[in-house]
């Protein structure tokens, strides 16, 4: 599993730009599956046909990472841009960025006279040329770029960037594989979305075509285990977080209590977890037309939306087999 | 019931967005004496139909009333077994401290937000509010049979039994929106009574506080002809601007603006008229925080209306109003149902 | 002159009764069939009968305005805004109120009688109020009630070379155009959609979706432009004489990048001007549509607009002929090809 997250999490995937981190998705589950296509926004619904006599599960996770559009190239060849997706304006300054055709570059501010006032128009990107029209041999207004990062194993512990959701799409290419030779009773669809980060869009259209029974989003969650930490009791290496509340969704009980019993049966380690901020596509998928039975397993992180995300591998690999015994169970 | 009893049994009840099931088996029960046909619907909406007399093509009306109060889930258990909470809806602050609440663990316990003696405070401390996550609740117990007992994601209610006051005015907590139930039970009491020919769908909504969830999928599945929503507006009080606030015993008031459908208005208003029923208007430039905002942009478009009652002192635990109010909101409700009929949804798209 | 009649037609969102009228009575030859659903949208189809891919146009008929919220004893009436409105701008205008156009003015304390400090903060719209010349509250009555919706007074004229001026040209420029596109034939079914309340929440366009349910749709806007002097070249987003704009993203939908080149071709095949916006704020119609049911390929090409949502915006009239002759092309376009080729 480390090999697919690595390759992942190194893709260049911004809201609506997934075609890379598509294209890769696609080769590594296109076997293991019995339809595959791709929708109008660019979402993957793939599924593995159950008896016949089952239900309907859709697993989502999203592949798109939050990015910047370039909004204005100037007469130096500096460009500005907007944030696509929840951007902390400190951890862009000094970052590198890429975008599709591989132009990479740099990040930085104009001089501040106090680094209180840095904000998201006193930002440029730096591509190394000297002029609009060396620029604009490189890039367009409009094209969007993503952080650069190599990952960094650090064990059994990971750090990257877009580990947010691509440990969610691992997980979910990773059930695939998994569960390939059994025979499951149920429809499962795994949807791999677009443009979560900009408003749980992909997973809107997705849910309205599959219209499945029960929606499960596979994402990841806040952890408050690191000094002076957010006021949430979620830590890393305690197991996926079985999710309670976001401002997005509140899971329904029937949900908690077949996520809590499918743990407590299988013995998988969990946590609960109850975020004051944040959304995923669950909450886009539960209110899909008359309303739809979901939930959502998240795995615990660090640093969520920083060039240096950190999960625990255990906890993903947990996350594996929960995914897989909540769809038997359903 | 009487509308006072049914008051105080839904409002003294829990029903936090989210986990409305409680309240919403009572007024499932309820619903249950006026039609057979009553549903729950995936989300926990409370469908009941209640079929109108005459031809195959009835005019279909849809009646909402949100069963969800705002409340709070516990988020973490502190060392001394103190819990700390997230909001659920748009909870103030200002408003909990010191206050009893009810926490659902495995099972029902009392708890206070615990609040910092006077002795203690410094004197800037007076000036600040305390933010929710800085504020706790005790339970009175030791940590470990806490964790026992309470966990991460359990929710907490607030306390509160209701008060009468003087001039048929009552205080209670979830009067937003329960007040707008016991409109929707009273209504049914008044349509018994008279001839109508629309199929009329009471809907027991549900996490209307945390963004009318529940409305915008009961009103997929149902697909009116029309979509009234039942909340609460503001009563009158000082120091807030005369066109947003309405006065308590002055009867429902009737909703306006580009979210409402201007013929259902124009009914309302005649209906009231003529019966000599007391009502105000409000008038909104935009989408309303109630219900009617999902129903109006359901699938190809519904009609839309609202009727409201005044209540001061909303989200905190002594919503104040007068339950004349809800009578004579019923009995507009009532009439105005009887007066729709084929043509009148036809001349709603009569532009 | 069609964008005369259009712009100083009024309909602030929720009540757009005398602008649905003129285009009605405008696109009436050119179409096969008119509807108007239950929140007011204008839905009008072309070759409804053929088969194939089905192409929605939309434009907004709504602007940002006024409602009359209070009536004091004085007989002076309070407001608040129905849009986005700045403050700033709503001082010394003329309105006109309700069915009957009841003329206002929304004064101001006279510059002799402030104070140094006063002039130099912005008037809050609870300190503004709208004056019909009644002198009690009962003789204001008598001409307009509460709840009144109130549209700015502003002629439609044009000046300096080749530019105008005027109200709504959010999103007037949209309907003109796409009344334009109505008079001529094309060999794929076309709905053209006025959609209502776009100002206040995209409300039509969420509803006219449904109704339609398009394989394809093209929104026609009137967005941003703020190259004067005074800001920096950076936040422009459009400029004037430039041409029609495609957008890439803004708040609301991230664009489809196959229909933005299609876009780019014919403009570049054709020689007409395009610009892209620059920047990712704003929203409109397209931010539903497109995410309708299954999902929607959607596009939208702009209009630039000086002074946007203000009593006297500024276009270029040459970018608006050059709208239209863009989206003329790019229907034919599609017809010929059944739709766009992805």
């Amino acid at each position: 599993m480390k090999n697919i997250i690595k390759k992942f999490v190194e893709a260049y995937a911004p809201p609506g730009n997934e075609h890379q981190l598509r294209e890769m998705i696609i080769q590594e589950i296109t076997e293991y599956v019995d339809e595959l296509r791709v929708d109008v926004l660019g979402n993957i619904i793939a599924v593995k046909k159950g008896s016949g006599k089952g239900k309907r599960i859709m697993f989502a996770s999203h592949m798109d990472e939050i990015g910047l559009m370039v909004t204005h190239i100037d007469k130096n060849g500096f460009l500005r841009f907007s944030p696509m997706g929840g951007i902390k304006v400190h951890n862009l300054v000094g970052e590198r960025i890429h975008f599709a055709n591989g132009t990479k570059g740099v990040i930085n501010s104009e001089e501040l006279k106090s680094w209180k006032d840095v904000d998201i128009y006193k930002l440029f990107i730096d591509i190394g040329v000297t002029s609009k029209d060396e620029a604009e041999k490189l890039v367009n207004v409009g094209d969007s770029c993503g952080i650069l990062r190599d990952i960094l194993d650090l064990g059994n512990r990971i750090v990257a960037k877009s580990l947010d959701d691509r440990i969610g799409c691992a997980i979910l290419v990773e059930m695939i594989h998994k569960i390939h030779h059994i025979k499951m009773n149920n429809d499962i669809y795994f949807t791999f979305t677009v443009q979560e980060e900009v408003g749980l869009r992909g997973a809107k259209t997705a849910a309205y075509s599959i219209s499945p029974d029960l929606g499960i989003a596979v994402d990841v969650t806040i952890a408050g285990d690191t000094p002076e930490p957010p006021k949430v009791d979620i830590h890393l290496g305690k197991g996926p977080a079985i999710k309670l509340k976001d401002v997005s969704m509140i899971t329904n009980p029937t949900v908690k209590k077949l996520m809590i019993e499918t743990a407590i049966k299988y013995q998988i380690p969990y946590q609960l977890e109850v975020l004051p901020y944040g959304g995923t596509d669950a909450g886009a998928i539960h209110l899909t037309k008359d309303g739809i039975l979901s939930g959502c397993i998240s795995i615990p992180c660090r640093y969520v939306h920083s060039p240096s995300e950190m999960i625990d591998l255990q906890d993903a690999m947990h996350a594996v087999q929960l995914g897989i015994k909540i769809a038997e169970e359903f | 019931m009487q509308t006072n009893d049914l008051l105080i049994s839904l409002t003294e009840k829990s029903g936090v967005s989210g986990y409305e099931q409680t309240i919403q088996a009572q007024i499932a029960e309820i619903f249950r004496q006026f039609t057979n046909d009553v549903k729950v619907d995936t989300l926990g909406n409370v469908i009941a139909k209640i079929s109108g007399i005459g031809d195959q093509c009835r005019p279909s009306i849809m009646v909402t009333a949100h069963a969800d109060e705002i409340g709070f889930m516990v988020s973490k258990i502190e060392k001394g077994g103190f819990l700390r909470v997230l909001p659920i809806g748009g909870v103030d602050p200002r408003t909990v401290l010191a206050q009893e609440v009810i926490v659902h663990g495995r099972e029902d316990l009392l708890g206070i937000f615990g609040a910092k003696p006077p002795h203690l405070l410094q004197a800037e401390d007076f000036n600040k509010a305390i933010p929710l996550d800085e504020l706790f609740i005790d339970l009175g117990m030791d940590e470990q049979r806490i964790r026992e007992l309470v966990h991460i994601g359990d929710i907490v209610t607030i306390r509160r039994k209701t008060i009468p006051l003087l001039n048929n005015h009552m205080a209670a907590k979830a009067m937003d929106d329960r007040s707008g139930i016991v409109l929707m039970i009273e209504m049914m009491k008044q349509l018994k009574r008279l001839h109508i020919n629309a199929d009329i769908y009471v809907v027991a909504t549900v996490q209307e506080e945390i963004g009318v969830r529940g409305a915008i999928t009961s009103s997929y599945s149902i697909l009116p002809d029309i979509g009234i929503a039942i909340d609460v507006t503001h009563g009158d009080m000082p120091g807030v601007a005369s066109d947003l606030v309405f006065e308590l015993g002055k009867g429902p008031v009737i909703g306006y603006g580009p979210n409402i459908h201007s013929n259902i208005y124009d009914l309302l208003v005649k209906t009231a008229k003529d019966e000599n029923i007391p009502y105000q208007i409000e008038i909104s430039q935009g989408p309303t925080g109630t219900d009617a905002r999902a129903i109006q942009v359901t699938q190809a478009g519904i009609a839309t209306g609202l009727l409201s009652i005044p209540l001061r002192y909303m989200h905190t635990s002594v919503e104040t109003l007068n339950t004349k109010d809800i009578k004579h909101g019923a009995k507009l409700l009532a009439l105005f149902i009887e007066r729709v009929d084929k043509q009148f949804v036809e001349e709603l798209v009569c532009y | 002159m069609l964008l005369k009649r259009l712009t100083e037609a009024n309909g602030v969102s929720g009540n757009e009764s005398e602008i649905r009228k003129i285009i009605i009575d405008e696109i009436t030859p050119y179409v096969d069939n008119i509807k108007i659903d239950v929140i007011g949208n204008i839905i009008a189809s072309k070759n409804s009968h053929l088969s194939g891919a089905k192409l929605m146009i939309a434009a907004h008929m709504d602007e940002v305005g006024l409602m009359i919220v209070s009536i004091e004893n004085n007989g002076l009436l309070k407001f608040r805004a129905v849009g986005g409105i700045d403050n700033r701008v709503l001082v010394s205008k003329h309105v006109v109120i309700g069915e009957n156009k009841i003329n206002g003015i929304i004064g101001a304390k006279a510059i002799h009688l402030q104070k140094r400090n006063e002039r130099t903060i912005p008037l809050a719209m609870e300190q503004l109020y709208i004056d019909i010349g009644a002198k009690t509250k009962e003789e204001a009555e008598k001409n307009i009630k509460i709840g009144d919706y109130v549209a700015f007074v502003s002629e439609y004229l044009e000046m300096g070379d080749d530019y105008a001026k005027g109200k709504a040209f959010d999103d007037r420029v949209g309907c003109a155009v796409l009344i334009e596109i109505l008079k001529h034939q094309f060999d794929m079914p076309i709905y053209a959609v006025f959609t209502v309340q776009e100002e206040i929440g995209l409300r039509g366009a969420t509803v006219a979706a449904y109704t339609v349910n398009p394989d394809l749709a093209l929104i026609i806007e009137g967005t941003t432009a703020s190259d004067v002097i005074g800001t920096d070249s950076k936040y422009y987003v459009t400029q004037l004489g430039k041409g029609p704009a495609i957008s890439i993203m803004d708040r609301g939908m991230i664009a489809n990048p196959i229909f933005n080149k299609y876009i780019t071709n014919i403009a570049n095949n054709y020689n007409i001007p395009l610009q892209i916006r620059e920047g990712a704020t704003g929203g409109n119609d397209a931010g539903k549509i497109h995410l309708h049911k299954e999902g929607i390929i959607t596009g939208v090409i702009s209009i630039p607009v000086r002074y946007i949502h203000s009593t006297n915006s500024v276009i270029n009239l040459k970018d608006y002929q050059n709208l239209i002759v863009l989206t003329k092309l790019f229907v034919e376009e599609v017809s010929k090809t059944k739709g766009l080729k992805i």
